[in-house]
């Protein structure tokens, strides 16, 4: 109870002094997961997209993986990105391991199914609805892909919000590939983890709350964004 | 919509004497009449479209009367090419050069409007046209003004009202200058006096040469459009002929029996 009681303090007072150490880690924390959850947008909402919309060779295989891979334990996910970007690794010659990039990729792999599949969903279903008219209208495929995510642009947004909560929360991955060095890779999560391992509850708690806060602030915004354009359009 | 976004569903420009553009409407080959021989459509074992055989020619406003279950939309639906025939033929005078979807449009029971404004609805097929911005804005506002929604411009095509959803839809439809314009049940859902806008407005449409094909159960609809009927009924045709002989002097039982509002099954 008193480690509660002390880490709300602690989480306070970092908060209002607004602690050089803590600034530097909650910003690169938000700098690696907005930029991995960026880029998984990227790829996995014309992914999922495509899954819902084209017939292809290995579709249904494809839709299970992403499906499947949602639930991706970070750690193995590290492991990999790990084994391809250590020194003797295929990718080894772009020297990413133990920098924030390497914490980008890692990042990216864990939360692109989340956003593919997901998005493959809210597609699917939106696709129901606009498919004869889009045939009708003689849409071609790109066609119907850009128009049926733009349509479904405020759903989608769960999605990609859905990925985030994913980025900022993990640990296993960012440690694996970013190290936890101090003024380097140190996010939230990572330093949570040190000082719980050095036995600085406390501190390990206010890091928690946080992180916990940035987590909500984030989708806060977000969903308030949607609501202000969303009663128009949906 | 972001410009990246609104490059990709927007077709690159097509020259202006394309004949699938329609800005240039250079009717020099007509993709009517539609002919359509012995036609039919199942769906889980059951012959829903049986053997029709119809021609439809320029000019005259085709309405396809029957009650509900007659197979009416389904007939439509083969005719605009949104669905394949099990049997039979389908074809357009055009030859296979000419892109015949970019000719025609349809406007559904129940419109599909898109998750965007009022303009930008109509704009749509406009952009997957390639019609560049400086046309496509003059179009639209006229479109909007045809169908008495000029003022509903920037508004949420989502919260209009079910008539003005349909005149949209109808202004969306008419925006491409189609050859032929395919309306299913087009007053269905509606009041009078919103139906009653609708019928013009398919008038104004028909009036600017486009050929006009619709569906109704709407005896009164029927009378007021129809230069010919055809009445289906169980998937078949059962008589296909002007207006006001089929009101008049209906020849099959089937037909009379609807005229009289006592159809049986």
């Amino acid at each position: 109870m008193n480690d509660l009681t002390a880490a709300f303090g602690l989480a306070l007072q970092m908060l209002l002094t607004l602690d050089a150490d803590l600034t530097e880690i909650v910003g690169l924390s938000l700098r690696v997961s907005f930029t991995a959850v960026g880029l998984a947008a990227l790829l996995g909402l014309p992914l999922g997209a495509a899954v819902a919309l084209y017939r292809f060779p290995g579709r249904r295989v494809l839709a299970v993986l992403l499906n499947a891979f949602m639930g991706l334990p970070p750690v193995v996910v590290g492991l990999v990105v790990y084994l391809m970007l250590s020194r003797s690794g295929p990718l080894g010659v772009l020297g990413l391991l133990f920098t924030p990039g390497a914490m980008i990729v890692a990042q990216c792999l864990l939360v692109l199914p989340i956003i593919a599949a997901l998005s493959a969903q809210t597609v699917a279903d939106l696709r129901e609805e606009y498919d004869e008219q889009l045939r009708s209208l003689a849409a071609g495929p790109l066609q119907r892909l850009v128009t049926l995510l733009w349509d479904g642009r405020f759903s989608l947004l769960t999605a990609i919000l859905a990925g985030f909560g994913r980025a900022i929360a993990e640990v296993g991955a960012v440690m694996i590939v970013g190290g936890n060095i101090a003024h380097s890779t140190r996010v939230m999560t990572t330093a949570i983890a040190l000082e719980t391992s050095k036995g600085d509850l406390a501190l390990a708690l206010g890091l928690g709350i946080v992180l916990i806060a940035l987590a909500v602030t984030v989708n806060l915004l977000a969903l308030g964004l949607r609501d202000v354009a969303r009663p128009q359009y949906a | 919509m972001s410009p990246a976004l609104s490059m990709l569903e927007r077709a690159p420009a097509r020259p202006a004497e394309s004949p699938t553009n329609p800005s240039a409407p250079t009717r020099t080959t007509p993709i009517l009449p539609l002919r359509l021989e012995e036609v039919c459509y199942e769906a889980g074992g059951k012959r829903l479209i049986d053997r029709i055989s119809l021609t439809f020619g320029g000019g005259a406003r085709s309405v396809i009367l029957g009650p509900n279950g007659a197979g009416k939309s389904l007939l439509l639906r083969l005719c605009h090419g949104l669905i394949a025939p099990s049997a039979g033929h389908v074809s357009w005078a055009a030859p296979p050069a000419i892109a015949v979807q970019h000719r025609q449009a349809m406007v559904f029971q129940r419109p599909v409007l898109l998750r965007r404004s009022v303009e930008a609805n109509v704009a749509y097929p406009l952009r997957l046209r390639g019609v560049g911005a400086r046309a496509r804005a003059a179009r639209v506002a006229e479109a909007l003004a045809r169908a008495g929604l000029s003022a509903l411009a920037k508004q949420p095509a989502r919260s209009l009202s079910g008539g003005e959803q349909q005149r949209l839809a109808i202004a969306r439809a008419w925006v491409m200058d189609p050859e032929v314009l395919f309306l299913d049940e087009p007053t269905a859902n509606l009041d009078p006096a919103a139906a009653r806008a609708i019928e013009e407005l398919i008038e104004s449409v028909h009036r600017s040469g486009a050929k006009i094909i619709l569906t109704t159960h709407d005896l009164g609809l029927a009378q007021r459009l129809a230069d010919e009927v055809i009445f289906l009924h169980a998937g078949r045709v059962r008589e296909c002929k002007a207006a006001t002989g089929f009101f008049t002097q209906p020849e099959t039982a089937e037909a009379e029996a609807f005229l009289k509002g006592n159809l049986t099954w």
